[in-house]
């Protein structure tokens, strides 16, 4: 199969996958006990309002006109009206998006990147020893809940040490000039420094996991001596050869990676007071805010999906026998 | 390949459905018996055996009544105090003992956890099973649902599941079941694939076998150690998945759990001065999981011996 044409699938792939979705989504807010109109109208507001609104938003109409008119509304970019803010549900959103994404895709990228550096060095060292150690280290990091690694980090290097402040993106007060000023000052990086540090180094074993077993089993491929008996240079063999063919499994696992730094990530943004949308679902779970627990929930999704299509596509590109299944 | 074939002998047969599920019992008794023969193994049935202990009495063990003030000699409310002999974890803001919290706190985080994973664990089973005997559309239709199921992100899902069904231990299994059954299924499915081309499956077909009975007589017996390791897996993933949900303050607010300790201790803004508020809860959840995952992977090296040479 052509590039191209494997891409295209896996572009309608996704795209059903959405359209799964949002019809999830809208089916599990119908089945809600109670009022399903409470979806759209604050059950605060006066009856007669109510209904009025019920009409407007056509909520007195058969389900399947519904469904279309949610579709309709969702491809025109209208995730609805929040109870809470009182705003439109995409401006509410919308920086809160950009905050979450500040956190994972750096996180994302520092963890593959330092596992995959950690992963082939141990594998081309073949410490021996170190052997059960790394899993012992590894299956202990991966049952550190985030959120409390999170808390006694905070009072480690915030309360006590005073290292780095204890909450938020920016010092209050701070008016950022643009977008770019926004993101890239010291007082936004400093704020942001621990929840970064610490999303990596739960995520960095993964990778480096996978990325070790991939080197070893590499190891003895055929491919690997005919480098060596060819008389190229062993740091050749190791990069061009060794490493190159070994990193596959390592992109096909930044899917599930991504997902897993996301479920994270959501949790730290509580400890952190991180303006993100995690903490805006929390919130909208509390206040009842059904359109902006809706909305964030279909945003993080697509960030999901999306991303798990890039990995897709990147792997397809690298390894060509993918491409024939 | 000779540890597969010896999953392969018959059992002494029993009728029907009895049959079925004395054959599973006999295989997940088998592979206990097993995982206690490296240290990991030993390890995880030890950590899994306390909890269970403590859960099973915790009645007789827990020194105080979990949500009740305690108090100091002089008779004043025992609050906020550091980790002594009558209070070997501290207590909270409120007085209360937050040993005899972790220990009440086991018992519902392990009857959540091991429901939602044997749940998850059954669903992925039978799903991988299906897709992977039939083929097919079956199979093309079963694996994208599986891989939608990876597109959910779980925790918010699993909280906008909370904001709809309410809060409550039966809401925190089904969320929590409902999406961790994808990874089961995709390992059984790929299992699957390769058992149903072997000489065993065209032998019970040549003798009439319905295909109901070789997937469940036949291949299923063959797939429950590794379904089995998932469930250890999964219940790891639970206990984790259960305690940040509680933590986010979505568990069942009625009953105590070692995440709901940790929301309190983390509300309440204290955790500044009171470091054992948060610090026991949490050393707990990571003993437990790490039973299971250390379960998980003796048993891993059982099934799959390649994991030693390394």
């Amino acid at each position: 199969m052509e590039l191209r044409i494997f891409i295209v699938k896996r572009l309608l792939l996704m795209l059903l996958t959405f359209f799964i979705l949002v019809t999830l989504v809208f089916v599990l807010f119908r089945v809600m006990p109670g009022n399903p109109a409470a979806l759209v109208i604050s059950p605060a507001l006066e009856p007669e309002a109510q209904a009025a609104l019920m009409h407007q938003f056509g909520l007195d109409q058969p389900l399947h006109v519904q469904y279309w008119l949610y579709i309709k509304s969702l491809l025109r970019g209208n995730l609805g009206h929040s109870f809470h803010y009182r705003q439109p549900v995409s401006q509410v959103l919308g920086p809160k998006l950009l905050n979450t994404l500040v956190l994972i895709g750096p996180a994302t990228l520092f963890a593959l990147i330092a596992g995959l550096f950690m992963g082939g060095l141990t594998a081309a060292r073949r410490a021996g020893k170190l052997d059960s150690a790394a899993t012992v280290v590894t299956l202990t990091i991966k049952s550190l809940p985030t959120f409390w690694t999170s808390m006694l980090a905070l009072v480690a290097f915030a309360y006590v040490l005073k290292w780095v402040p204890s909450a938020g993106m920016r010092t209050p007060g701070y008016v950022a000039d643009n977008v770019f000023d926004k993101f890239f000052n010291l007082d936004f990086l400093h704020h942001l420094a621990l929840p970064l540090i610490i999303l990596t180094l739960h995520f960095v074993a993964e990778p480096l996991l996978t990325m070790r077993n991939s080197m070893l089993e590499t190891q003895g491929e055929d491919f690997i001596d005919m480098a060596r008996a060819k008389g190229i240079g062993e740091r050749r063999v190791v990069y061009n050869h060794w490493v190159r063919n070994a990193l596959l499994p390592v992109v096909s696992i930044v899917p599930m990676m991504v997902g897993h730094i996301m479920g994270g990530e959501v949790l730290l943004e509580i400890v952190f007071s991180w303006p993100g949308l995690g903490r805006e679902i929390v919130n909208a779970v509390n206040a009842l805010d059904y359109p902006v627990a809706q909305a964030s929930f279909l945003m993080l999704a697509v960030v999901v999906v999306g991303l798990n299509f890039l990995a897709d596509a990147a792997y397809a590109w690298l390894d060509p026998r993918v491409r024939l299944e | 390949m000779e540890e597969q074939l010896g999953c392969e002998q018959e059992t002494t047969p029993l009728p029907g459905l009895l049959g079925t599920v004395a054959s599973a019992g006999r295989a997940v008794g088998n592979q206990l018996s097993i995982i206690g023969s490296n240290w990991f193994g030993r390890i995880g049935l030890f950590g899994l055996g306390l909890f269970l202990v403590l859960a099973l009495l915790a009645a007789v063990l827990a020194p105080y009544p979990p949500y009740k003030e305690t108090y100091r000699p002089d008779g004043e409310v025992a609050f906020l105090e550091p980790p002594s002999l009558a209070h070997p974890f501290g207590t909270t803001l409120m007085g209360q003992d937050i040993l005899s919290q972790v220990i009440w706190g086991t018992r519902r985080t392990l009857v959540i956890a091991l429901t939602a994973a044997f749940g998850a664990a059954f669903v992925g089973t039978n799903v991988g099973l299906i897709a992977g005997y039939y083929g097919g559309k079956t199979d093309t239709i079963l694996m994208r649902l599986t891989d939608i199921a990876y597109g959910i992100p779980f925790i918010p899902f699993a909280m906008v599941g909370i904001m709809i069904l309410g809060r409550g231990d039966m809401v925190l299994v089904i969320v929590i079941a409902s999406i961790l059954w994808r990874t089961t299924s995709r390992v059984v499915r790929s299992q699957v694939l390769t058992l149903r081309e072997r000489p065993f499956v065209a032998a019970a077909k040549s003798m009439g076998a319905s295909s109901t009975r070789i997937l469940y007589r036949h291949i299923a017996p063959n797939v429950i150690p590794l379904s089995f390791l998932y469930t250890l897996i999964i219940a790891g993933d639970a206990v984790l998945t259960e305690a940040s949900l509680s933590f986010l303050g979505l568990g069942n607010p009625k009953t105590i759990s070692w995440g709901q300790i940790l929301f309190y201790a983390f509300s309440s803004q204290r955790m500044r001065q009171a470091w054992w508020w948060g610090l026991f809860p949490g050393l707990a959840i990571v003993a437990l999981v790490l039973s299971a995952f250390f379960l998980g992977r003796s048993y891993e090296e059982i099934i799959n011996p390649r994991l030693r040479a390394f």
